[in-house]
């Protein structure tokens, strides 16, 4: 997922929408009830239903729908908070329950219900608060009516109507039948913003409490009466096939009561668990390993750079300027290894296939998908098929395939009954949507003066966007993959960028800020690379490439006066880096030494601008949270082929970071009036390569190649 | 038949002795607060109290809890009286998906009865469990908020 407001992205959004037959709505929003709860579906909701977003019962309680899917990034209480601000309720007064899959709950920049692309708060801003003050509007409108008065006499606050001038007021729990009465405004007065009362000013999550004290239900944690638990085995190489199986020993293990294939292997069913870890242990499978087999790391490796040098197959995306520009020429090539998400609640779904239908309880990204695909498999309407979404235990992008919603589907067809398939750590690390590889070709041209007045950069790496299930565009294009560079920042007169899709037979997966995670590790490398050619600052030298971009500009100068730019803490150097994900600007500066061949990072700068920020914690919760998964991926996190098959295990052989080596993180959100921006990922960029610089600056080690522990030897 | 006592609950199980813990807690009793991240004690989602030492109950066999007292994240405090550690991570706003934040609270809560003032460098040594979303910063203000930061006074 990625921004959709560039003509790139605007095309492949349209192929994303209509490669989907399920006649999403666009305009999804008041007054659409196509799918939305039924009022009988639980006592809460009874009450005035204005909408698809937001039910006000009797009681003063407001329930309002997320369409988005919480996985740590805070939806839960910023989609609720937008809409209470502008119905003018307490944030004590919000019950969140996560949407149903249905049209009304599309995204509208995707025509889908996905969570995905950092994405939520910017496209569900202007259509969250014109539920709320479309709600507000008609709650005015009651009490207007009631009291015989003009509605433009009446004021709203905490969750009442207010007659200031005849001195009586009446809670929205008193109005709800009214107000269903009252038709919906066309377009109703939303708030300006210095009329805001929750936005910007909430500082709490919704869903704290439920995480401290186990309450929180994620989908590990489904129960459903009668249910089963089923782990599947998966062929170790990619496209492999179950040619045959032995089931026998599998199922003398207590507890195992089915062992059935499924399309994507053979899955163990059992009355726990850990008995179906037991039984799938136990199973004698026979593959077909296919082509890929001879595949390795080196194979891979070998192929890429060959594509990065050669150029063969390069599709243009963008041509600006002249390729022949004469100066100082800087040529590099730079290698990125594959990275898994390792989500800390490994993938699991629960499904319930009946003749009637089927119900799904799921930690997914994309209820659309799940929903069509289960349809598919039980061989029913979509319509028939209810997706229930809990918390999501991590997401990253992992949970955008439905990989683990079908085989639910497909192991409760097959026995019958209610399964939760649940995958173990392993399964988890060897059978990823992984961060593709990624050969980039980078040259630059410095004039007499040292400013870059030349860029080509040639990127090879799989389609991330065909790994999501989409084709792509007549051209082979993938400006997901290509992030960062067909959408580069920097001004440069002659600017060359080109695709290569290699199409390894890895399945290539979208990981927080896909695309962007290792092409800004190239670009901002190179940028350092480039200054120091210059022989100017590197800070300085950003900013000249960023001269009509203001918000660049800021986020820049910020982090570095933060930091101390220059003035690195004793016994460190420092890097700086600058990204630009899906709207949002952010900048870091690391503090580093080196522990022998490991980059020690002792303290992080992070400035965004994430333009209004609905809940500063939240954001900075990110800024912090992004820090740390980016530096954890680069340090040491690798994933490696061989014979076709993922070599690493569980978290004793792919590497995460842990408390030990955090660093100190300082993160601040420059102050914007501009509507909100993504903030999930952006952060993730920056780090890495910051990293890197301040280790040139230590000991003049060029990394050219992530994760760090492949580059430092 | 295995004899356990989970929250001042005791519970009487059909399970193999080698079951582990974690198992029986959350499929069998069926207390889901405590999680599954690894099933080979590296990550410590799923960290209980066994009597007073916080143990991964991913490796720990049933037969290894009979006699001994059980806590799991649902008695680590109450609503009434929470745990400081249960405080100090809504003021800090801790959690962010929140699935790791179990076992942190366990593993760490197990650390205050031996270290009831760990430092930074406490943490960094004593605590191995794994957040994805990169909660530790939030992790140590929270310690020294509920503890004093490693000051004994």
């Amino acid at each position: 997922m990625t921004t959709i407001n560039r003509g790139d992205f605007v095309r492949l959004g349209s192929v994303f929408a209509g490669s989907l037959v399920l006649g999403v709505s666009a305009n999804g929003c008041a007054n659409q009830s196509h799918g939305a709860p039924s009022a009988s579906a639980s006592p809460e909701t009874a009450g005035f239903k204005p909408n698809a977003w937001l039910i006000v019962h009797p009681d003063e309680k407001v329930t309002i729908f997320v369409n988005k899917s919480e996985m740590g990034q805070g939806v839960a209480t910023g989609m609720p908070t937008i809409v209470a601000d502008e119905l003018d309720i307490p944030m004590d007064n919000v019950i969140m329950e996560f949407a149903p899959a249905a049209a009304v709950y599309a995204d509208p920049g995707f025509h889908l219900q996905i969570t995905g692309g950092s994405t939520s708060t910017a496209s569900m801003w202007m259509p969250l608060r014109t539920a709320g003050a479309s709600a507000r509007a008609m709650l005015v409108a009651a009490a207007a009516k009631q009291w015989g008065v003009d509605p433009s006499t009446l004021t709203t606050k905490n969750g009442s109507v207010i007659d200031a001038k005849n001195n009586r007021t009446a809670t929205y729990g008193s109005l709800v039948a009214a107000a269903a009465a009252i038709p919906a405004p066309a377009k109703p007065t939303m708030k300006t913003p210095d009329q805001f009362t929750l936005i910007g000013k909430v500082n709490q999550r919704i869903d704290t409490p439920l995480k401290v004290n186990g309450t929180a239900k994620y989908g590990i944690d489904v129960r459903v009466p009668g249910m089963k638990f089923a782990s599947v085995l998966y062929p170790p190489v990619f496209g492999a096939k179950v040619v045959s199986f032995d089931a026998s020993k599998a199922k003398q293990v207590k507890g195992v009561t089915d062992v059935v294939q499924i399309p994507s292997g053979v899955a163990v069913v059992a009355d726990n668990s850990w008995a179906a870890f037991q039984g799938k242990a136990a199973l004698v499978v026979k593959y077909d390993n296919g082509a890929f087999a001879g595949q390795s790391t080196e194979t891979l490796k070998a192929r890429y750079l060959k594509l990065a040098s050669d150029g063969t197959g390069a599709i243009p995306a963008v041509e600006r300027g002249s390729k022949d520009v004469s100066g100082k020429r800087l040529e590099a090539t730079y290698f990125g290894n594959l990275a898994a998400h390792a989500a800390m609640e490994p993938m699991n779904a629960t499904a319930s296939v009946t003749p009637g239908g089927v119900e799904i309880w799921a930690p997914t990204q994309v209820q659309t998908m799940a929903q069509a695909s289960a349809a598919k498999i039980a061989g029913v309407p979509v319509d028939k098929v209810q997706i229930h979404t809990t918390y999501l235990g991590g997401g990253f992008g992992r949970r955008l395939y439905t990989d683990f919603t079908n085989d639910a589907v497909w192991v409760s067809k097959a026995v019958k009954a209610p399964v939760q398939v649940i995958w173990q750590r392993e399964d988890d690390t060897q059978h990823d949507w992984y961060k593709p590889m990624g050969a980039n070709s980078v040259s630059g041209v410095l004039d007499d003066h040292g400013n870059l007045v030349a860029m080509q950069h040639t990127v090879v790496m799989d389609s991330i966007y065909e790994g999501l299930g989409f084709p792509l565009p007549p051209s082979g294009l993938d400006a997901i993959s290509m992030d960062t560079v067909v959408n580069s920042s920097y001004e440069i007169p002659n600017y060359h960028a080109y695709y290569i899709n290699p199409k390894s037979g890895v399945p290539p997966g979208s990981l927080r800020a896909p695309g962007a995670n290792w092409n800004t590790f190239v670009v901002e490398t190179f940028m350092d690379e480039l200054a120091h050619a210059a022989g100017k600052d590197p800070l300085e030298f950003r900013l000249a490439l960023l001269k009509k971009n203001p918000r660049a500009q800021n986020v820049l100068r910020t982090v570095a006066k933060n930091a101390s730019w220059g003035s690195p803490a004793a016994g460190t150097k420092q890097g700086i880096a600058f990204g630009f994900w899906n709207g949002t600007s952010v900048a870091t500066v690391a503090e580093v030494s080196m522990n022998g061949n490991t980059p020690r990072v002792h303290r992080a700068f992070v400035v965004a601008d994430v333009g209004r920020a609905v809940n500063p914690t939240i954001v900075l919760q990110q800024l912090e949270g992004a820090t740390n998964y980016g530096l954890s991926m680069a340090l040491a996190s690798i994933i490696t082929i061989k014979n076709g098959a993922v070599q690493q295990h569980n978290f004793y052989d792919y590497i995460v970071m842990r408390i030990d080596e955090a660093p100190e993180i300082h993160a601040e959100i420059v102050s914007s009036s501009e509507n909100p921006t993504g903030v999930g990922e952006p952060a993730t960029v920056t780090i890495a390569p910051a990293v890197a610089s301040a280790v040139f600056a230590i000991n003049g080690k060029r990394a050219r190649v992530l994760p760090f522990s492949e580059a430092y030897t | 038949m295995v004899s356990l006592t989970i929250n001042g609950e005791k519970h009487d199980l059909d399970v193999p002795d080698e079951m582990p813990l974690l198992w029986a807690i959350r499929d069998v009793v069926g207390l889901t607060g405590t999680k599954f991240g690894c099933g080979v004690a590296q990550c410590g989602c799923c960290t209980v109290h066994l009597d007073d030492a916080a143990v991964r109950s991913c490796v720990t066999p049933v037969s290894a809890a009979v006699g001994k007292s059980i806590t799991t994240i649902e008695a680590l405090g109450t609503p009434e009286q929470p745990h400081a550690l249960q405080t100090a991570w809504i003021d800090e706003q801790v959690p962010q998906c929140g699935y790791c934040q179990s076992g942190q609270l366990m593993a760490i809560s197990g650390l205050l009865k031996t270290n009831p003032h760990p430092t930074d460098a406490d943490l960094a040594s004593s605590i191995t469990n794994i957040c994805r979303c990169g909660t530790y910063g939030r992790i140590r203000k929270a310690v020294a908020r509920a503890t004093g930061g490693g000051q004994t006074s």
